[in-house]
C-alpha cells in the first residue's frame, strides 16, 4: 500500500517533469516539422539559468522573489536562445527533409552543449535551497519534499495555459490550423513563418522553464541536456508526435511505469521506458494520438 | 571485364596500409585500425541512408559486436579470433532478423527514433545488469588469429582490421552495383512506384537492415579487439550520432566515403579535444552544420565534382 502511494506520487512528480520537458519538443514538432534535438540543450541552459540565481540570491537570505527570479530568468534566456537559433539559422532552412532538420539541430545541440560549458564552466553547481526552504510534508511513514508538489503545481499551470492557449484564444487556434495543415493555412492567408518563430521561442522557453524547476533537485552539470532529450523524445513518440494532450498522457505513461520500475525493479528503469515506447509504436505507428500520414505518390 | 577502378583502388588501399604493419609508428597503426573500424559501422548506416533511412541507433550493433568479442573471450574463455567473428556475424544477424521485421514497416522520423530506442534498451540492459558488466564493461583477452600468435596483439588486429575492412568494402561495391542495390536509390524517392515495379520496399530495407546490421557488428568487434575495451557508452545514443555526423561528413556517394569521413573525425577528434577541450563538440556541430548546407552530399561530393568529366550516374 505504502509503495503504491510512493510510486503514484513519485510517477506523478516524475510524469510533471516530463511532460514540461515534452510539452515544448512536440509542440515545434506539430507547427515546424522539426525534431528538435537541442530541445535538450534548452533544458540545459535553463537548468544552469536558474541554478546561477539561485545561487547568488539565496545565498542572501531574502527569499521572497527567489522563486520568480528564478523562473523569469529562465524564461528570459529561452526567449534569446529561441530568436537567435530561429533567426540565426533555422530560417534559412525551412522545407528540408524532416531527417536533415534533425541533423540540424544535433549540430544545434553539439554547439550549444559547449555554449552552456563556456558560460557556466564545467563544475556543477548545487542549487538546493530553494528545494529544502519549503519544508516537507509527512504522510503516514512517507516523507515528501513539498518542492516537488510545487513542481506539479508549475507543470499543472503550463498544461492549462496550452490548453487555454491553443484552443480559447484567437492565434491558438489559427495555431492549431498551422498544426493540421500547414499548406491549407498558408493558403488561407496565415503568416507561416511568423507562426513557425512564436512557436519555436515558446517551445525554447518551455523546454528553460523544465530545467529551471528541476535545477535545485538535480546537481546541474554537464550533459544533463544530453541525457533529457531521449526521455522527451520517448514521451512524444508515445504521445504521438505534435500533439500536446498526447505529451501529457505519454508522460504520465512514463512517468508512472518509470516509478513502477524504480520501486519494484530498479534495473529494469531505462529499459522500461524505451520498451515501453517500443510497445506502442509496434501498435500504433504514429503514437496515441497521433494522426497517420497519408503516403505520397 | 572492364577493369573495376573502385575494386583496384580498395586492394591499393589494403596493400599500402599492410605494408604500414612494419612502417606506420604506434600512433598511426591505431589511428588506421580504429577508423577503419569505426568506418565499417559507418558503412552500415550509409548502406541504409541510400535508402533514405538513417538510423540514429546504430550502436546498437556496434555493442553488439564489441560484447560479443567481449564476453566471449572474458567469460568463457574464447581465444580465437575466427569464432568471435563467426559468433558477432550470428548474433548481430539474429537480432536484425528480428528487429527488422518491425524497424523495415517505419521510415523518416520513425525509422530513427524506434532505431535509437532500441539501441538505448540495450544500454539500459548493460548499465543496470552487474553480469553484464554494468558501467565498467570488460576487457578483451589477447586473441589468436586463425591459429598465429603474433608477438605484439596490436599487429594481429591491424592486419586483420585491415583485411576484413577490404573483404566488406569490396563486398559492399559489388552490392551497390547489383539491382538491390540500385534499388535503394528508388525506394528513396519513391517507395509506392517500386512497388508498382514488382519489388517489396519492405523487404529489400529488411535485408540492408540485416547487413547493414551485420556490417556495424563487425566494425564494433574490431573496435573492441583495438582498444581491448568495451563499455555501455557503445550503445548509448550520442555514439550512433557520432556515425551519422561522419556519414554526413564522408557522403553515401562511394564506398571509401565512410573510411575517409571516419579517419578525418578521429583526427579532427583528437586534435581538437587536445587542443580546445571545452569547445571541441562546438567544432564538430560548426562543421556538421556547414556540410549540411554547403556540401548535403558531404566530402565525397568534392572528389565526384573534380571527376565531373565522366560522370557516374548511379553514384548518389
Amino acid at each position: 500500500m505504502l509503495t503504491l502511494l510512493a510510486i503514484a506520487v513519485d510517477g506523478l512528480i516524475y510524469a510533471s517533469w516530463l511532460f514540461m520537458v515534452a510539452a515544448g519538443l512536440t509542440l515545434i514538432y506539430g507547427v515546424m516539422k522539426i525534431l528538435n534535438m537541442a530541445h535538450g540543450s534548452m533544458f540545459a541552459i535553463g537548468a544552469y539559468t536558474s541554478a546561477w540565481i539561485a545561487g547568488w540570491y539565496f545565498a542572501g537570505g531574502d527569499v521572497t522573489w527567489g522563486y520568480a527570479l528564478m523562473l523569469g530568468g529562465a524564461i528570459a534566456a529561452g526567449v534569446l536562445v529561441g530568436l537567435v537559433v530561429e533567426r540565426g539559422l533555422l530560417r534559412f532552412l525551412y522545407g528540408r527533409d524532416p531527417v536533415v532538420m534533425i541533423l540540424l539541430t544535433y549540430a544545434v545541440l553539439l554547439i550549444l552543449e559547449d555554449v552552456i560549458k563556456l558560460v557556466w564552466g564545467v563544475d556543477p553547481y548545487f542549487a538546493f535551497q530553494p528545494y529544502t526552504l519549503l519544508g516537507r510534508t509527512k504522510v503516514g511513514p512517507l516523507t515528501f519534499s513539498n518542492y516537488d508538489f510545487g513542481v506539479i503545481l508549475v507543470a499543472a499551470i503550463i498544461g492549462v495555459g496550452l490548453w487555454w492557449g491553443l484552443n480559447r484564444t484567437r492565434r491558438g487556434k489559427l495555431l492549431l490550423a498551422v498544426i493540421h495543415d500547414r499548406e491549407m493555412s498558408m493558403a488561407l492567408g496565415i503568416d507561416v513563418r511568423a507562426y513557425f518563430l512564436l512557436t519555436f521561442v515558446i517551445g525554447s522557453v518551455l523546454g528553460c522553464i523544465a530545467g529551471a524547476v528541476t535545477a535545485p533537485a538535480i546537481s546541474v552539470a554537464p550533459g544533463i541536456g544530453v541525457e533529457v532529450i531521449v526521455l522527451a523524445f520517448a514521451v512524444v513518440v508515445i504521445g504521438g508526435l505534435g500533439s500536446v494532450g498526447g505529451a501529457l498522457v505519454g508522460a504520465l505513461i512514463v512517468g508512472f511505469s518509470r516509478a513502477t520500475a524504480v520501486h519494484l525493479l530498479p534495473q529494469v528503469e531505462l529499459f522500461v521506458i524505451f520498451g515501453v515506447m517500443s510497445l506502442v509504436l509496434v501498435v500504433r505507428p504514429q503514437g496515441l494520438f497521433g494522426r497517420a500520414q497519408p503516403r505520397k505518390i | 571485364m572492364a577493369t573495376d577502378r573502385t575494386l583496384l583502388g580498395l586492394t591499393l588501399a589494403l596493400a599500402a596500409l599492410l605494408l604500414g604493419v612494419v612502417v606506420f609508428p604506434q600512433w598511426l597503426t591505431f589511428l588506421v585500425m580504429m577508423s577503419l573500424a569505426r568506418g565499417l559501422v559507418v558503412l552500415g548506416i550509409v548502406l541504409q541512408m541510400r535508402a533514405g533511412l538513417v538510423s540514429f541507433g546504430q550502436g546498437l550493433y556496434y555493442c553488439i559486436g564489441g560484447y560479443t568479442a567481449a564476453m566471449l573471450g572474458s567469460l568463457y574463455g574464447v581465444r580465437e579470433v575466427a569464432v568471435l567473428i563467426v559468433a558477432a556475424i550470428l548474433v548481430s544477424t539474429l537480432v536484425a532478423l528480428v528487429l527488422g521485421t518491425l524497424l523495415s514497416r517505419y521510415r523518416d522520423i520513425f525509422f530513427a527514433m524506434l532505431s535509437m530506442a532500441f539501441s538505448m534498451i540495450l544500454y539500459g540492459l548493460l548499465v543496470k545488469s552487474p553480469a553484464l558488466g554494468s558501467t565498467d564493461g570488460f576487457n578483451v583477452p589477447a586473441m589468436t588469429f586463425f591459429g598465429w600468435k603474433p608477438e605484439a596483439q596490436s599487429t594481429g588486429v591491424y592486419i586483420l582490421t585491415c583485411v576484413l575492412a577490404f573483404l566488406i568494402a569490396a563486398a559492399y561495391h559489388r552490392y551497390q552495383k547489383s539491382p538491390a542495390g540500385y534499388l535503394a536509390g528508388a525506394i528513396r524517392e519513391n517507395e509506392i512506384r517500386v512497388e508498382y515495379l514488382g519489388s517489396s520496399a519492405q523487404s529489400l530495407l529488411h535485408c540492408k537492415y540485416v547487413i547493414a546490421s551485420v556490417i556495424s557488428a563487425v566494425g564494433g568487434l574490431l573496435s573492441a579487439l583495438a582498444t581491448g575495451h568495451v563499455d555501455p557508452e557503445m550503445a548509448y545514443w550520442t555514439t550512433s550520432g557520432e556515425f551519422v555526423f561522419i556519414a554526413i561528413l564522408g557522403g553515401t556517394g562511394h564506398v571509401a566515403a565512410p573510411f575517409i569521413g571516419s579517419t578525418l573525425f578521429s583526427l579532427v577528434r583528437t586534435y581538437a579535444y587536445q587542443f580546445f577541450p571545452y569547445t571541441w563538440q562546438m567544432i564538430l556541430g560548426l562543421v556538421l552544420l556547414l556540410i549540411i548546407v554547403f556540401l548535403p552530399r558531404g566530402l565525397w561530393s568534392l572528389v565526384q565534382r573534380a571527376n565531373s568529366e565522366k560522370p557516374r550516374a548511379a553514384d548518389r
